[in-house]
């Protein structure tokens, strides 16, 4: 038999992507709901998904704006 | 005279069929610059510098305008766009980069976390523990993943593309985008545990 722990590592990205089945997310949430610590890396995995995207956001700048709108092709 | 007569009658069709296209030419330019900063965010990890991500949406805002026949109404433009900016990156050479290296930090997919809250002052709040990372050390690890892990990370988990639409983007099969994914987000929980272990010592 498997590490429990193991097994539930595997399921991780696919259950944060949401495309584990029916069953697999059964016995995944059957896993987190006894092992604390599954559960804090998979809140882990979470908040550092959230936070990577926020870090990783940036505005574009006003002249790339008016850049771009010139880019259209004008009417004749 | 009947020369001019047949072209009278087929002026007003001909101007009616070119103001169609103009009214549909700016609609496709108003509905494309409301996607730009959605697409410059995209852009911006996908290329290696501010610089170059900036010159790369100008490009593909000048070759979308140019070719808007080709965009199929009712289609997700902003896939359409993102496929126009990765294959003009691709073109512009940006490929070039070392092979990934296999490090074991990448063993396993608990390892940043599990890094970062034994090395801490024992506070294990996920959110604090995430925390410990700086902005500059996410922006740093990311321009750090190789292309063509990155390219998939980018679109998936900063550009909300589905599996899908991120393959067809890209054209690489589903199951290529599942694995680059996989593999694309340990190289940056990789990087981040790096630059976490040289903030500590």
């Amino acid at each position: 038999m498997k590490d429990p722990c193991a097994h539930c590592e595997e399921m991780m990205q696919p259950y944060l992507d949401h495309v584990l089945t029916d069953e697999e997310m059964a016995q995944a949430e059957a896993h987190l709901a006894e092992c604390e610590l599954c559960r804090r890396r998979y809140r882990f995995e979470e908040s550092l998904r959230v936070y990577v995207r926020k870090a990783a956001s940036e505005q574009m700048t006003v002249e790339l704006r008016q850049k771009l709108a010139a880019l259209r092709i004008p009417l004749e | 005279m009947a020369g001019t007569v047949n072209r009278v009658d087929a002026e007003p069709e001909e101007a009616q069929r070119l103001a169609t296209e103009a009214r549909d030419r700016v609609r496709f330019e108003e509905d494309a610059l409301a996607l730009s900063d959605q697409v410059y965010r995209v852009a911006r990890h996908l290329a290696s510098s501010r610089e170059d991500a900036e010159e790369l949406v100008q490009e593909t805002y000048a070759r979308a305008f140019r070719s808007w026949r080709s965009f199929q109404p009712g289609t997700n433009m902003r896939a359409w766009l993102l496929r126009i900016l990765t294959n003009l990156n691709i073109d512009r050479g940006r490929r070039q980069q070392r092979a990934p290296q296999m490090t074991p930090l990448e063993a396993n997919d608990y390892f940043l976390y599990d890094r970062l809250s034994e090395s801490g002052d024992g506070v294990s709040d996920e959110d604090r523990v995430v925390e410990r990372l700086s902005q500059d050390d996410i922006v740093t690890a990311l321009s750090a993943v190789p292309h063509d892990f990155r390219d998939v990370l980018v679109l998936v988990d900063l550009g909300d593309f589905s599996y899908a639409d991120a393959a067809q983007i890209l054209d690489i099969p589903v199951g290529t985008v599942m694995s680059r994914l996989h593999r694309g987000r340990r190289i940056l929980k990789s990087e981040l545990a790096e630059s976490a272990l040289e903030e500590a010592t």
